[in-house]
């Protein structure tokens, strides 16, 4: 009598992606979680903080990626007291990645790390599904990224202003949300810079921006 | 003295999980004597609350809602079991899933919340109650069935979550779960708006829940509703009756119906054989003779 979706995991489908410029990161994700073939959240937040300049990508499992990003946050948390400074993004990129890789067989979960600090400004690391880690200018991953690898190989260039990579993510996103059955919603971008965090959702159809000003 | 090593691995162990499947595929597959011999022929089932529950946000608090249905393969155990459950005086948690799971794990976040909120001397937040469930279904990989909708005022305000059996979490101004949660998601989406008062919040609520009632076979029976403020909790149970049992229409008096048409005729049979059925005691107490063929 239970349809299969009462009974499947939930799952982020996704396209997350993030892209270094001078200064700061530009991230998005799309708000799409699915179970089996039913959405249950089409406004799910997938950019996640783990420190006030360090933000994750999240998708695969949802609850073993929320759990995770919990459990490091309140790693980083207890390391900027303890060692009196914000952590760096390779930090807490590596504290992901000792997770992601010593539980690999029992869980299902890849993520974006990106965020600014001050020894090396801008920097993204991708963490896919077995633990890798790499640093690199542009990432993206999830579902949908796979539609949009082309393009995104075509259209990046290094050295990009943070307008023009916001666009660039914005516009990526959108892209895939098109192609990609299991990424929907809106596209929310979050760029991370020194000064200000501030976020922004665009409509993927009709790009309508709405602009929200974090402290 | 030599000692068997325990096996050294984190976490939990799931053998018994495919214990029972290799004994479902046995017996399933065995022979009736077989069947009968071993007294598990089949496992247990369940009872579910097949369901539909759901929460919406209004501009003073949240209201909860639920159906009464609980459930066991095809048939209705329960015609009115609660799926609301208390957590705080001010956080209450709907229940979908396995109805055991359900009303074990809000009774244990419950007292959890209780004795945080004696140690903290502070009220509880709907965030902890949250974070609480959701770290506790994730222990148990979602083998503890149980997909919750809590809701309910702190000192930040109204908030609503969904938590979902493998331990993730939404947030939403609106929620619904269960096997009804499709049906209540579609009143949802086409009548919510932002900045309900608690009039139209409750009549969303309750179209949403007898959607689920009269769409989804998992769900069915009373309507129950829960306003939550921040002056105040109306728990009302049942908040409608959508399935009384109808009245009898008349009383159809016994007695010989009309012979319409008389049809006889000789049916023909040989006696092959004649046997004597006797009651034993009774009949022969009351003096009558025994039937004979």
């Amino acid at each position: 009598m239970l349809a299969d979706w009462t009974q499947q995991e939930v799952l982020t489908g996704t396209t997350i992606m993030a892209v270094e410029y001078n200064g700061g990161v530009v991230i998005g994700a799309d708000s799409r979680t699915s179970s089996g073939t039913y959405v249950t959240n089409r406004t799910q937040d997938k950019l996640t903080p783990l420190t006030e300049y360090i933000y994750c990508c999240r998708s695969g499992s949802a609850a073993d990626t929320q759990a995770i990003a919990d459990h490091v946050r309140y790693y980083l948390d207890f390391s900027r007291i303890s060692q009196g400074r914000e952590p760096t993004v390779r930090y807490a990129a590596h504290v992901m990645q000792s997770i992601l890789y010593n539980n690999r067989d029992n869980l299902s979960a890849a993520v974006i790390v990106a965020g600014w600090d001050e020894v090396n400004g801008g920097q993204v690391y991708c963490i896919p599904l077995g633990g890798l880690l790499v640093r690199q200018p542009m990432a993206a991953g999830g579902s949908g990224s796979t539609y949009i690898w082309g393009h995104l190989d075509a259209q990046f260039k290094p050295g990009m202003t943070d307008t023009e990579c916001q666009e660039f993510v914005a516009k990526s996103v959108s892209l895939a949300i098109k192609r990609d059955g299991s990424s929907g919603g809106v596209c929310r971008l979050a760029v991370i810079n020194r000064r200000r965090r501030t976020t922004a959702h665009y409509h993927a159809r009709r790009f309508a921006k709405v602009v929200r000003w974090l402290n | 003295m030599a000692m068997l090593e325990e096996p050294s691995c984190p976490g939990f162990v799931f053998d018994n999980v495919l214990r029972n499947q290799h004994l479902l595929a046995k017996c399933g597959g065995g022979s009736q004597a077989d069947a009968a011999a071993s007294s598990t022929s089949a496992l247990p089932r369940a009872k579910k609350t097949g369901t539909t529950i759901v929460g919406c946000v209004f501009n003073g608090g949240v209201v909860l809602g639920a159906d009464t249905r609980a459930t066991e393969g095809n048939i209705v155990a329960d015609k009115d079991c609660s799926k609301i459950h208390y957590i705080s005086d001010r956080i209450y948690c709907c229940g979908a899933g396995t109805a055991a799971d359900t009303e074990m794990v809000t009774r244990q976040i419950s007292a959890q919340i209780c004795l945080h909120r004696l140690s903290t001397g502070r009220l509880p937040r709907v965030i902890t109650a949250k974070q609480l469930l959701k770290d506790y279904l994730f222990r148990y990989q979602g083998y503890i069935g149980a997909a919750l909708v809590i809701g309910g005022v702190d000192y930040q305000g109204p908030h609503l979550y969904s938590v979902a059996p493998h331990g993730s979490v939404d947030c939403a101004p609106y929620i619904t779960m269960g096997s009804g949660s499709l049906a209540a998601m579609a009143v949802f989406e086409s009548r919510f708006k932002p900045d309900l008062d608690q009039g139209q919040a409750v009549q969303l609520v309750r179209d949403a829940i007898l959607a689920g009632i009269f769409n989804d076979l998992g769900s069915g029976s009373n309507v129950d509703v829960c306003i939550i403020r921040q002056d105040g909790v109306e728990y009302l149970r049942p908040y409608l009756r959508a399935n009384e049992k109808g009245q009898r229409a008349a009383v159809y008096r016994g007695g010989k119906p009309a012979v319409l048409r008389t049809d006889r005729r000789p049916v023909l049979a040989d006696i092959i054989s004649t046997r004597i059925i006797r009651d034993s005691g009774a009949a022969q107490a009351a003096g009558e003779t025994p039937m004979e063929t």
